[in-house]
């Protein structure tokens, strides 16, 4: 890296902690390394401020494949979609039907490479027909956290003033109220399926994005290139959509790998304690019947922790990576 | 400004910032508990077994339920007005003496987690930090985010399994050997014994949170004038470090680890669950299953109380660590 380059760097790096003062905390912790506002006096802060963020897509993607913890992330991502996807053709058969001898342990029956549980059910099948759910629910209430967050907090950015007090009022009430406990509440009120835990996650997940986006549109709104597209005469959905939207992305997108990770994880607790969908298999479900059997058969909990672990750290990883790519705070570092 | 000032002053702020947070928050339950498909005589009638249609409707008069909504939030919030959370038909005692005892189960086990998080964690960001790029902080990190990554209630079985089952070392569930007669220190220890594990898997979450903060904010300082101005005017490398970097360092974490009590509540209800702890997570959950709403509702205030608490505490310590941040 150059001299120029890595100059330039500091004073982006330096802009950024402006714009995420207000983070919210469930992102990860790389990207709220600077979620405090009195690290430089107000007078720098306000000079950083004025400088305008711009991400080179090419340098970051350069970055990000240059990682190789990130790489290691996206290819055992790539991974369990690509089982999710082959689950039902590997076994055709529905993971909760019996089909051999209780409690073989795996190695023991060739047919059955993970072995079985208490009911003679397949714990590998088992185990690839989950990673169906918790993909499908993961990804699924972050997009739906992604979308109505980056509304509501664009909404209040953008436009400010009233608006902007109660939808940071709103925002402030779902994040006194501590989130798995209102998931709980919420799914056991509108009865376990998978629909309804990827709305309830999306419910406990959007005051994030929303606070993030808030955060970065005021900083941005100010600069001079959006005075400029407003006083060409767009309309408010352009500059929000076409103008600010795409400068505000970088930290968004990091935030959204580690809300895939979150959901995914408490998608695992919810079916851990049963509230989760009752004719589908999942990781967390397995967990909670195997939990019974702690003593004895401890893989039938083992294994299906062990596919909640990598996938989520795969996606951190991915966070981790794209972090690094998209924020260059702290290349220098590195 | 004289100290106590500032920090009268940020208390003030929070406080009024609170209650319209607060009133939102006991709307916005109520309403959404209202949603949901039965009520605590549909469910006392369930567990009978039978029930007449005259024994129902007395059953709703008497605790109320039979009323127009806003009647029945009106009775609630004058209740709350009185400090008192209603009562609990299903456990036939007042929400508040139900919370009330179980409240010091899950703070206990809360606020071990939270004090071991915070102290392995900037034992361990500050040793990242130091070897900033280099082995140890790269294999601390991938650590780090392994933590991240395990979900409590898994680690908690596990846990059990190594310690308790197979090694023998430390019991599996619970919150202290029962009918024992001990007093004094040896109670203590015992209770200390049932902890361990509960403690352990919330906050191994936290550790590598606070972990990856301290690492980051220390950098962040390191590069700041004043620390240059200190070595230069000749102090240690380890008193630069603990007066200069890290004092700096822990304002993010307070902040952070006032934003985790809600979290933490949260994984408190999972990990009650894993190692049967008699904490308000558990109750949470029973509240669920038997549609206990005015429990639920109790609860849920109660932990966004403590929630507004916990910020406000983290907004004096801020005011106490740095006098510029009363001073706004």
């Amino acid at each position: 890296m150059s001299t120029i380059d890595s100059g330039s760097f500091r004073g982006l790096a330096a802009q950024r902690p402006f714009a995420v003062e207000h983070e919210a905390p469930a992102t990860s912790a790389a990207d709220n390394g600077a979620a405090w506002s009195n690290m430089k006096a107000p007078d720098a802060r306000s000079q950083q401020s004025a400088a305008v963020a711009v991400t080179n897509g090419r340098r970051a993607l350069k970055v990000f494949l240059s990682n190789p913890n990130a790489l290691f992330g996206t290819g055992f991502l790539a991974f369990v979609i690509l089982i999710a996807l082959a689950a039902p053709l590997l076994y055709p058969d529905d993971p909760l039907s019996m089909v051999g001898r209780p409690f073989l342990w795996p190695g023991q029956n060739a047919s059955f490479p993970l072995g079985t549980d208490s009911l003679g059910r397949d714990v590998l099948a088992g185990i690839l027909h989950g990673s169906r759910i918790s993909l499908f629910v993961g990804l699924m209430a972050t997009a739906l956290g992604l979308t109505f967050g980056v509304l509501v907090g664009s909404t209040a950015g953008y436009f400010g003033g009233w608006i902007d007090d109660i939808l940071v009022r709103l925002i402030e009430i779902f994040q006194t109220l501590p989130s798995f406990v209102l998931l709980v509440v919420l799914v056991a009120i509108a009865q376990p399926s998978a629909a309804t835990v990827t709305l309830a996650i999306a419910v406990i997940s959007w005051p994030t994005v929303a606070r993030l986006t808030r955060a970065e549109f005021r900083a941005i709104r100010e600069k001079d290139f959006v005075v400029a597209v407003r006083s060409l005469g767009y309309g408010h959905a352009r500059i929000i959509f076409r103008e600010i939207l795409p400068n505000a992305l970088p930290p968004i997108i990091v935030t959204s790998s580690v809300m895939v990770a979150t959901a995914i994880l408490m998608e695992s607790a919810l079916s851990f304690m049963g509230l989760g969908d009752p004719n589908v298999v999942s990781w967390g479900s397995m967990i909670g019947t195997g939990r019974e059997l702690v003593r004895t058969a401890w893989y039938l909990t083992a294994l299906p922790g062990l596919a909640i672990v990598f996938t989520v750290l795969a996606l951190n990883l991915i966070g981790d990576g794209l972090n690094d790519a998209l924020n260059p705070r702290f290349s220098q570092d590195r | 400004m004289p100290a106590l000032l500032r920090i009268g002053r940020t208390l003030r702020r929070t406080l009024l910032q609170a209650i319209p947070t607060l009133l939102g928050i006991v709307i916005l339950n109520f309403f959404l508990l209202q949603l949901a498909p039965g009520d605590a005589a549909d469910v006392m009638a369930g567990e009978a077994g039978s029930a007449t249609a005259e024994g129902m409707a007395a059953l709703r008069s008497r605790f109320g339920l039979d009323n127009p909504l806003l009647v029945q939030l009106g009775h609630y919030l004058n209740n709350l007005a009185h400090f008192s959370l209603g009562f609990s038909p299903r456990y036939g005692m007042p929400v508040a003496d139900l919370i009330a005892q179980r409240l010091p189960g899950t703070l206990t086990l809360m606020a071990v987690a939270l004090a071991v998080a915070i102290l392995l964690g900037v034992i361990l960001g500050s040793f990242m930090a130091t070897f900033a790029g280099r082995i140890p902080d790269r294999l601390l990190s991938i650590f780090s985010l392994l933590f991240y990554s395990i979900p409590s209630f898994w680690i908690g079985l596990m846990l059990i399994v190594f310690f308790s089952v197979k090694l023998g070392w430390l019991p599996s569930g619970g919150a202290g050997t029962i009918g024992s007669r001990l007093t004094g220190l040896p109670a203590l220890l015992d209770k200390a014994r049932y902890m361990v594990l509960p403690a352990t898997s919330l906050a191994l979450f936290y550790v590598a949170i606070y972990a990856r903060l301290t690492r980051a904010s220390m950098l962040e300082v390191k590069n700041q004038d004043f620390v240059r101005t200190a070595y230069a005017k000749g102090l240690t490398p380890f008193g630069v470090t603990a007066r200069h970097i890290l004092r700096n360092a822990l304002i993010p974490i307070t902040t952070m680890a006032g934003m985790h009590i809600g979290g933490m509540l949260g994984g408190a209800v999972v990990v009650e669950t894993v190692y049967s702890w008699p904490g308000l997570g558990r109750l949470a959950f029973e509240a669920v299953m038997g549609r206990d709403f005015t429990v639920l509702l109790g609860i849920l205030l109660l932990s966004s109380l403590l929630v507004i608490i916990a910020n406000a505490a983290v907004d004096i310590i801020h005011a106490w660590l740095d006098p510029r941040i009363g001073a706004r």
